[in-house]
């Protein structure tokens, strides 16, 4: 830990390709590369996680869901034929993890830098290997044929894509080629805005979870 | 030429198909739907708690993707009749509450005239353990002399 503030991060806009764009015009993907740092753990990370896991109690879980950030998230999932019941929305994974084991265990530095980020603003983050990235990703459909590291994918499913191939599923799975790993020293985040988001809340978790990697 | 005009306009017309941007207002109208019924969806569930009782569950097909119009359609009257549910179990336990808070009003009134009656917290909506009871005073005596009152019950049992 350095003391001094961290630099602001440099954030990029993906692309959203026109057949997602054309359906879902307030759809964004932003990113952002951060350098992951293998210095001590900043234990105000653990703090604000234990602050923000007394934020949820059994009311606040049930009333999250009329919350604007997490009901946007709700409707959105449904709009894209994701049950929010059965694949609960992140936010409300965390609090549901949150209700049943009482807090938050400690994970790795990015699992606590993910979970803040998500808990501070209600958008969830996704980390990937910038090393291992060709360009921004952003948005689009697959096409036939085409395959999430190992496994073989429907047509037709968002993802997050580089400039060669899928890297993520959308509030899913990350492909193991693109995954954060024991040798990766730049991590690429990112954030999806869905309709009902303002840009703020996006940007403001990317911020967090830079901020808090940059503070390990 | 009249001749002519009339013939063309007796011709039987064939339906015109649907055009891309025709489709894509639809599916934007049956997003917004959709929404709406999610937020009163949402809203019978914050109503409903802590009692529960309201599905909400609309079973899809996994993995995110452009839903059709034919799928959009299907999930907003999948959602729709969950929402008719959900405000039916809630007025239904609305109409149960009314009928308690009634009869809790009458043990008031006159509790001798509703000898051991008692009415649960939560069956009046309210949490906590505590019960309603019409019970006498001085026990036997009470009884038998007709002075009865409500009390009521106090806490949760406490857990073993």
């Amino acid at each position: 830990m350095s003391g001094e503030p961290a630099p602001d991060p440099q954030l990029e806009p993906g692309e959203v390709a026109g057949e997602l764009a054309a359906e879902f015009p307030d759809l964004h993907c932003t990113s952002v590369v951060v350098g992951l740092s293998r210095g001590r753990r900043d234990p105000g990370i653990a703090e604000r996680l234990a602050v923000l896991a007394d934020r949820f109690r059994g009311r606040r879980a049930v009333e999250l869901r009329r919350e604007p950030v997490p009901a946007a998230y709700r409707v959105f999932f449904r709009h894209v034929g994701l049950d929010p019941e059965s694949r609960r929305t992140p936010i409300e994974e965390a609090a549901i993890v949150r209700l049943v084991e009482g807090g938050y265990r400690q994970g790795t530095v990015l699992d606590d830098a993910l979970l803040l980020a998500l808990l501070e603003t209600g958008v969830p983050v996704t980390a990937l290997d910038a090393a291992r990235i060709e360009g921004v990703p952003g948005l689009r459909l697959t096409a036939r044929g085409e395959r999430l590291g190992g496994s073989a994918m429907p047509a037709g499913r968002i993802v997050f894509a580089d400039a060669r191939r899928p890297l993520a599923e959308l509030f899913g799975q990350v492909a193991a080629d693109a995954a954060p790993g024991r040798a990766t020293t730049h991590l690429r985040l990112v954030a999806v805005q869905i309709p009902g988001v303002p840009a703020i809340h996006v940007e403001e978790a990317l911020w967090t979870c830079q901020e808090a990697l940059t503070l390990a | 030429m009249q001749e002519r005009l009339d013939v063309r306009m007796a011709r039987p017309v064939a339906p015109s198909r649907p055009q891309p941007s025709d489709e894509l207002a639809a599916r934007r109208a049956l997003r917004a739907q959709v929404a709406l019924l999610e937020h009163r969806l949402a809203a019978a569930v914050a109503a409903s708690f802590p009692e529960g009782g309201v599905e909400t569950a609309v079973p899809v097909a996994c993995g995110p993707r452009v839903l059709t119009l034919g799928e959009l359609e299907r999930l907003r009257d999948a959602l729709a009749g969950r929402v008719a549910d959900a405000q039916r179990v809630i007025a239904l336990r609305e109409d149960r509450r009314e009928r308690a808070r009634v009869q809790l009003e009458r043990m008031l009134l006159a509790p001798g005239d509703h000898r051991f009656v008692r009415i649960t917290q939560r069956e009046l909506g309210e949490g906590g353990c505590g019960a309603w009871h019409v019970r006498p005073r001085l026990g036997i005596i009470g009884m038998l002399m007709g002075w009865w009152h409500v009390k009521l019950s106090s806490g949760c049992p406490l857990a073993t």
